[in-house]
């Protein structure tokens, strides 16, 4: 069954009341820290455009970077896989595991996994993932799909996630409170035997320094750490847009992610890791790069500045539609506005389900306002809807939308013509009205009267009466 | 001054008290008014719903519409914003340098700008004896940057009785095409921001676009609501009774 658009995706969850109040509550809590915190921030605008500033530079020369970041990685002992697409990176990492031989693998702070579906992957495979994100496996246990980018429960209250951890961990009991602490003690208890046990670990990277080969990874609870350490096999998978190119970029980066995703001056865990230590941490370290159509945005001379995306999130916390619809509507890669524009940008505006997403914003502008390496977001909105029309246009058969909006254009081009439909308007308008108001619109105007009204014009346009009174 | 009015479309034919309003106001305060009558619409609508050529081909007109004229002001923060940052780009999308170098050519303001920058007044000599709260629309408070200027205005209203509005500054969800194709998430929006409004006590909602205030006053008429609508500029030209 295809993906249904967003509007119709959106549905269920504007009616889950649940999942509503509790978004609200984590994005207005996140919105207000990271005000906060940028406003805290004496030279916040300077930051922001070096933020934006390395990572146009780090784009307009990829490939060197990433030819110098698969030097850097294979000189430190570790091995570089490239993947284009989400199929060849299943294939890649499936294979990484199955040649340890491990039956079981944890897994740690990676939107790039859900990207490309390495759970039910590893699953045919005959190897179960652990999530370790306290969050990610809270929406395991639940077995739903995450809702924000870096809190991927931010859908799930306290007494919801307590309900599950007291279900799924042994020994949490019926006595587990629901306060944050204990949440997340028997989540720890839940996780530390699995991490001593763990062979393989599979990680994300929020960065990959070309120059030194080295990955930084942020996280608040330490987990993500563990699994840097302990297993004798570390697979770190990346997208290709993640490259960086020298350790000085990160001083400017490891200011803007924390104040822009949590609201946080410092990340409580920064780790890096550089290919592999003889007597120390895994044995061996494979990095996975995936593409998986960012070459294809990195094509798209307004769109590739969304590949400038930190992932911090802010955008999404601000955003008033994600607020009421969480991120699941916006399909299964990356919600909220961000995800509007790098989905599409990424798989093309073929599908209806991917062609609506640029129509899932009113444009209002607040995530531009936020983002910390000033990505136009809603700029980038406007080019892709501009996609979706192109593409339209070559259906033999106009669509009824198509087919209204020329006809618009056609009238409005000629102030005889314009004026002559605004009078026909009127008059047709006035017959639909009642008590000065329209309560139902035919066709696709429907949609606005199915909850508003609009007012019926008055007798007299602007245009007419200023003919009467002034000219 | 001779001020040339840019007229949304829709408000023309919707809204049309908001242009006399302003007529009536800048005549008030001593100025000459025009009405070029090639205008027709900005081309907001079809850029921003992703027809781009059609776009092109209204902003082209709007743009000669107003060719020549010393300044030009609009009610409609939308659309003023469409004139001043947006046509850069739909020029670039149509590669077309002329519409740029027309657009760049416009002196186009949006009318509480016009007032207190260009003519440096924020008393207007209105008389508006009721409680009113403000709604700062996304593209006056982000694209153009309006700030404090409404609320300057508002606040040297004899009478008026000016109430904060909650979340003041979060969508009220219309978006164009968007209050059509994902309507039910624009109703939810809609359903909130009247919430706020109707909280204040305020009697009156105003803004500097008529398209936002069509849209919380097409929600608070399906309600009740028992508060009205009103463009900023219908207020500041009330001066009661002699
Ligand atoms: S687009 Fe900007 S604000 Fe949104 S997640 Fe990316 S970096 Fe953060």
């Amino acid at each position: 069954m295809p993906r249904p658009k967003f509007a119709a995706a959106a549905r269920p969850e504007l009616a889950d009341t649940r999942s509503r109040r509790n978004l609200r509550g984590a994005t207005a809590a996140l919105r207000g820290r990271e005000a906060a915190a940028a406003a805290g921030t004496a030279d916040w605008e300077d930051l922001r455009e070096a933020g934006r500033a390395i990572g146009d530079g780090a784009l307009l020369d990829l490939d060197a970077h990433l030819e110098e970041l698969e030097r850097a990685v294979t000189e430190a002992g570790g091995t570089v896989h490239w993947a284009a697409d989400a199929a060849e990176a299943r294939l890649v990492v499936t294979g990484l595991v199955r040649a340890t031989g491990a039956k079981e693998v944890v897994k740690a702070a990676s939107a790039t996994t859900r990207e490309i579906g390495l759970n039910d992957a590893l699953a045919r495979a005959g190897v179960t993932v652990r999530e370790t994100g306290v969050a990610e496996m809270v929406v395991q246990l639940g077995e739903d799909a995450p809702s924000h980018l870096l809190s991927p429960a931010a859908h799930r209250d306290r007494a919801e996630i307590a309900e599950l951890l007291r279900r799924a961990v042994p020994g949490a009991g019926p006595g587990l409170a629901d306060d944050p602490e204990a949440l997340a003690a028997a989540a720890r208890t839940h996780l530390r035997d699995r991490f001593l046990r763990a062979r393989v670990a599979v990680t994300g990277a929020n960065f990959l320094v070309a120059e030194t080969g080295t990955l930084v990874l942020l996280e608040s609870e330490g987990n993500a750490r563990m699994c840097l350490t302990l297993p004798e096999t570390l697979i770190s998978i990346a997208g290709i847009d993640k490259v960086v190119p020298t350790w000085d970029d990160m001083e400017v980066f490891l200011q803007l992610l924390p104040r822009s995703s949590t609201g946080d001056r410092m990340t409580p865990y920064v780790s890096s890791w550089t290919g592999v230590t003889p007597g120390d941490g895994p044995r061996a370290f494979h990095l996975v790069l995936l593409d998986n159509g960012r070459t294809r945005a990195l094509a798209d001379e307004v769109g590739r500045a969304a590949l400038r995306c930190i992932r911090c999130s802010a955008c999404s916390n601000v955003c008033p539609v994600y607020e009421r619809t969480g991120g699941r509507p916006y399909g299964p890669v990356h919600p909220g506005p961000i995800g509007a524009v790098l989905t599409p940008l990424t798989r093309g505006v073929e599908s209806a389900a991917d062609a609506s997403l640029p129509y899932a914003s009113t444009l209002c502008g607040a995530c531009a306002d936020v983002c910390p390496v000033k990505i136009d977001i809603p700029d980038v909105l406007v080019h892709l809807r501009g996609k979706v029309v192109e593409s339209r246009r070559r259906r033999p058969v106009p669509t009824p939308e198509m087919a209204l909006m020329r006809g618009l254009a056609w009238t409005m081009g000629d102030p005889r013509r314009h004026e002559a439909a605004v009078r026909r308007g009127v008059r047709w308008a006035r017959l639909l009205s009642r008590g000065g108001r329209i309560r139902r619109l035919p066709g696709l105007l429907g949609k606005w009267t199915e909850a508003r009204d609009l007012p019926a014009p008055p007798a007299e346009s602007f245009r007419g009466w200023w003919d009467r009174t002034r000219a | 001054m001779r001020v040339a009015l840019s007229v949304a479309c829709f408000e023309d034919v919707l809204f049309p008290g908001t242009a006399k309003a302003v007529t009536v106001l800048l005549e008030r305060l001593g100025h000459e008014v025009a009405f070029p009558p090639g205008q027709t619409c900005c081309g907001q609508f079809h850029w921003t719903a992703g027809y781009h050529r059609e776009a092109a081909g209204l902003a082209r007109s709007h743009a000669a519409a107003f060719e020549g004229c010393e300044v030009v002001v609009a009610p409609s923060a939308s659309c003023a914003a469409t004139v001043r940052a947006d046509y850069p780009k739909i020029a670039r999308a149509a590669r077309d340098p002329g519409l740029a170098r027309a657009a760049e050519g416009l002196a186009f303001y949006e009318l509480t700008e016009f007032l207190v920058d260009v003519l440096g007044v924020t008393d207007v000599g209105a008389y508006f004896p009721h409680r009113v709260t403000y709604h700062p629309s996304c593209r006056s408070l982000r694209t153009l940057g309006v700030g404090d200027r409404p609320v300057r205005l508002l606040r040297s209203v004899r009478g008026l009785d000016l109430v904060e509005l909650p979340s003041a500054g979060e969508c009220c969800g219309f978006g164009g095409a968007f209050a059509m194709k994902n309507a039910d998430v624009s109703v939810a929006m809609v359903a909130d921001k009247v919430r706020h409004v109707r909280d204040t006590g305020a009697e009156v909602v105003c803004a500097v676009d008529d398209s936002c205030l069509a849209h919380i006053g097409g929600a608070l008429s399906r309600l009740r609501g028992g508060v009205r609508t009103m463009h900023l500029a219908e207020i500041l030209a009330e001066t009661g009774p002699a």
